[in-house]
């Protein structure tokens, strides 16, 4: 078996020859260290995989038991919100790959630009998040000792939903599992947010990086690496927009 | 030639190497900015041992409680406290990271032939890490302590306790991060860091273990994060997942947590039975029989690992269907445990068996260890579960398997890989008498458990009916010898830091590319690249190279 890096980078004979100052002191080549990088990326959102997956599985569950439920608490949802801001999203994704390709051909201008507008999309998107939760904490849907379970008993008490879904009132034991459904609401959403928030953050620490110019001498992985975990928390997004957002849209 | 080899080098002209890890660089700002692997290895083996002591301080408590029938040491809430914060520090702040991230993190990269783990700062990361979720839960336990018990079943650590139950959760969950990037470090390491002719399945079997074990770290961690979330979003603003008067199921945390949990046994164990496979090997002088299936067990063992976490549950109100097939998938586990002690049994068989230290701890580890295992199979069994659960039978299964087993396994490796550790030898013959001390000790304590718990005492008492006292008093008095073995080795082991005899390269005579390089090794690990030419537990080349050496030198 010859999969071993080493081998096949063929690196020990002139390992010393090309020394790039970006080449860390324990890998043998260049190509190594960006497998490498790469790889722990790609199984570190695994991890993330998992750490969601629990909160996908309490909701697989919890849907099953109190569909009607999960439908009328989603028509408290805003769906035009939710599709601009998938949008939001899909635009901060595109942006992000034409940085890591920005990166890759080395345009220090065009990369800075990418990132600043991928950040800047990835603020609207928290934007327009916070007009929603906003919403929801008027209404009192925010699970706790505050929520309120009146639009669902009384559909009619909220025209603007009412006009567009015409629900029935839910029966007092059903209508108490939105809060269950809520609470699924505000925790993937929540975790989804600050997965975003994390990339923010890191987003501007790489502004500042790209302007000094670090990832245009040929050293691609850390833009590409983050690009896996934008996209990453993208898609994570379009889950959450089609579970709690479009349940039951043409019924 | 011969298959074994019995004659172990002449150690008196050894001398420690003037250039080493430990002298490249002074001061504790060096060590606490190092990103070499084997400082951060160093690092944690203080850590966890002083998160060992406090959690066998708690343990000693529990037992000098248990001591009389009444409740008369500490009040029962306070025991409960105790026994609580006992299973949460042993747990994540001892047994997780026991030998990955000490043996684990000094030795993978040297058996792979790498300078280094892929990512040396995420590794030294995950030490901060840890040391933040230890600290955490140092200071909850302080300002009044948790007493959910480890598990923090819902609704009880939801609804009815007003304790810590928020500040050890943040602990924990912090001290997850710190174990999934262990896990993930060895991962990436293994499979891209490996040496030119380090194949697979020239691999030693240490690393398969750690391999094993870090897939189920990677996998399973997150998992836990996700619930201590949810119980910390119930307790703080009533999010309901978990409530049932909201409609949310108690169920579902169970199902989540021992996700984690159950496969958390194997992230506490495989990485011993790493250890273990080099020990027998070593003083067997032989190599692993069956090598490749001790190398798939292992991750045999991951992979059913994490289908059989609802045999915790069997009394919980999980359907009959549930029940029967976990219970099948449980007893599967069974068939790569005992591959491994059936291989490492054909190891010894015609082997050059010698008794140092480590092949004491490492024969105490098969022994413990098949009873914890074979228990368990009474427990994974449906019908004696719901007589045995809940009782004492299962606080002395899961210590066979986890002190018993793992930490037999640990101080194994220390003392195995003390002399390439620190460049010296520990003193046998005192250390054979620990390892003695603490086999009869372990047993003292906890075989009347298992007895007690046949009986019907159950677990998580303060105060039991008299007609227990006798067993009690027996496992109590074990446990202080128990606890005379587990000081021994730190006071002896201490010591021989300055005066212990001067190790040498390769004390042991053992195979792995770790005993080929100075004691204790360079910050690089290796001189250059080296080049794997031969199997996994090779003696013959090992000869070979000697009778090279002493030609060249010649």
């Amino acid at each position: 078996m010859s999969d071993s890096p080493a081998i096949a980078h063929g690196a020990p004979a002139d390992a010393h020859l090309e020394h790039p100052s970006y080449l860390r002191h324990h890998f043998n080549s260049v190509e190594q260290q960006a497998d490498t990088t790469n790889f722990a990326m790609w199984l570190f959102l695994l991890t993330e995989i998992m750490f969601f997956g629990g909160l996908f599985t309490a909701y697989l569950i919890y849907r099953n038991w109190y569909y009607p439920a999960f439908v009328a608490g989603s028509h408290q949802l805003n769906v035009v919100w939710g599709t601009l801001n998938t949008v939001v999203l899909i635009g901060s994704s595109f942006t992000m790959a034409m940085g890591v390709w920005c990166a890759e051909t080395r345009r220090r201008r065009g990369l800075v630009l990418c990132l600043t507008l991928t950040c800047i999309l990835g603020l609207c998107f928290l934007g327009i998040k916070t007009v929603e939760y906003r919403e929801k904490f008027e209404m009192h849907h925010v699970p706790g000792q505050h929520y309120s379970l009146q639009s669902f008993l009384d559909p009619q008490s909220n025209p603007a939903v009412f006009a567009e879904y015409h629900d029935k009132p839910l029966a007092l034991d059903m209508a108490r599992h939105t809060e269950i459904y809520f609470s699924l609401y505000f925790a993937l959403t929540g975790m989804h947010a600050l997965h975003m928030i994390i990339g923010i953050g890191i987003l501007v620490f790489m502004i500042f990086r790209a302007q000094a110019g670090a990832y245009t001498a040929g050293h691609v992985t850390f833009v590409e690496n983050f690009g896996y975990y934008w996209h990453f928390v993208d898609l994570v997004w379009i889950y959450l927009f089609a579970l709690l957002y479009l349940i039951s849209r043409h019924q | 030639m011969s298959d074994t080899i019995v004659s172990l080098p002449d150690q008196s002209t050894a001398r420690i190497p003037k250039v080493n890890y430990l002298s490249k660089e002074n001061g504790l700002l060096s060590w606490l900015l190092t990103s070499d692997h084997k400082r951060i290895a160093i690092l944690y083996l203080i850590s966890i041992t002083f998160f060992f002591f406090i959690g066998g301080a708690l343990a000693g408590l529990i037992r000098l409680e248990l001591l009389t029938p009444q409740s008369d040491l500490m009040a029962t809430d306070t025991y409960n406290k105790v026994f609580t914060m006992h299973g949460v520090i042993m747990i994540f702040f001892f047994l997780v990271p026991s030998v990955p991230a000490t043996l684990g993190n000094f030795l993978i990269p040297i058996m792979l032939g790498a300078k280094d783990l892929a990512l040396p700062k995420i590794n030294l990361l995950s030490w901060y890490l840890y040391m933040a979720g230890g600290l955490l839960a140092l200071y909850t336990m302080m300002s009044g302590g948790v007493d959910t018990g480890w598990t923090f079943t819902t609704p009880l650590s939801t609804h009815y306790v007003n304790t810590n139950v928020l500040t050890t959760g943040l602990a924990v969950f912090v001290a997850g991060f710190s174990s999934i990037f262990t896990g993930l470090n060895f991962i990436v390491t293994i499979h891209k860091m490996r040496a030119p002719g380090m194949t697979w399945f020239r691999m030693p079997l240490f690393v398969w273990a750690h391999y094993a074990a870090s897939i189920l770290m990677v996998l399973g961690t997150p998992v836990l994060a996700i619930a201590i979330v949810l119980v910390a979003l119930e307790r703080t603003i009533g999010i309901g997942i978990f409530d049932p008067a909201k409609g949310g199921d108690p169920l579902l945390f169970q199902h989540l947590f021992w996700f984690y949990s159950h496969p958390a046994v194997y992230i506490m164990i495989l990485p011993g039975m790493g250890v273990i496979s080099e020990v027998i090997s070593t003083f067997s002088r032989k190599r692993v029989f069956g090598y490749t299936a001790v190398a798939f067990s292992s991750v045999a063992i991951a992979v059913f690992g994490f289908f059989v976490w609802a045999h915790h549950m069997f009394i919980m109100g999980i359907s009959n269907y549930a029940v029967l097939v976990f219970s099948l998938l449980t007893m599967l586990v069974a068939v790569p445990s005992a591959i491994k002690i059936f291989n490492w049994a054909f190891t010894l068989y015609k082997g050059s068996i010698t008794f140092e230290t480590p092949m004491l701890y490492a024969f105490g580890f098969m022994g413990l260890f098949t009873i914890g295992g074979m228990t368990g199979v009474f427990l994974g069994t449906s019908g004696t579960d719901i007589h045995l659960t809940e009782t004492y039978f299962i606080v002395a299964h899961f210590h066979f398997v986890m002190v018993g087993g793992m930490l037999m396994a640990f101080l194994a490796g220390i003392h195995f890989w003390w002399p390439k550790i620190t460049g010296r030898m520990y003193p046998e013959k005192i250390s054979q008498l620990a390892a003695v001390v603490t086999f009869i000790g372990f047993n003292l304590t906890f075989f009347p458990q298992f007895i007690l718990g046949a009986l019907g005492m159950p677990r998580r008492y303060a105060a039991y009916p008299p007609e227990f006292q006798i067993l009690n008093v027996f496992s109590t008095a074990g446990a202080t010898i128990l606890g005379v073995g587990y000081l021994l080795p730190v006071l002896y082991l201490t010591w021989s830091l300055k005066y212990g005899a001067i190790a040498g390269n390769n004390p042991w005579q053992a195979t792995g590319l770790e005993w080929q390089i100075q004691s204790p090794p360079l910050t690089e690990n290796f001189t250059e690249l080296p080049i794997m030419d031969h199997e996994a537990y090779d003696y013959e080349w090992l000869e070979n190279q000697k009778a090279k050496e002493v030609a060249s030198v010649g």
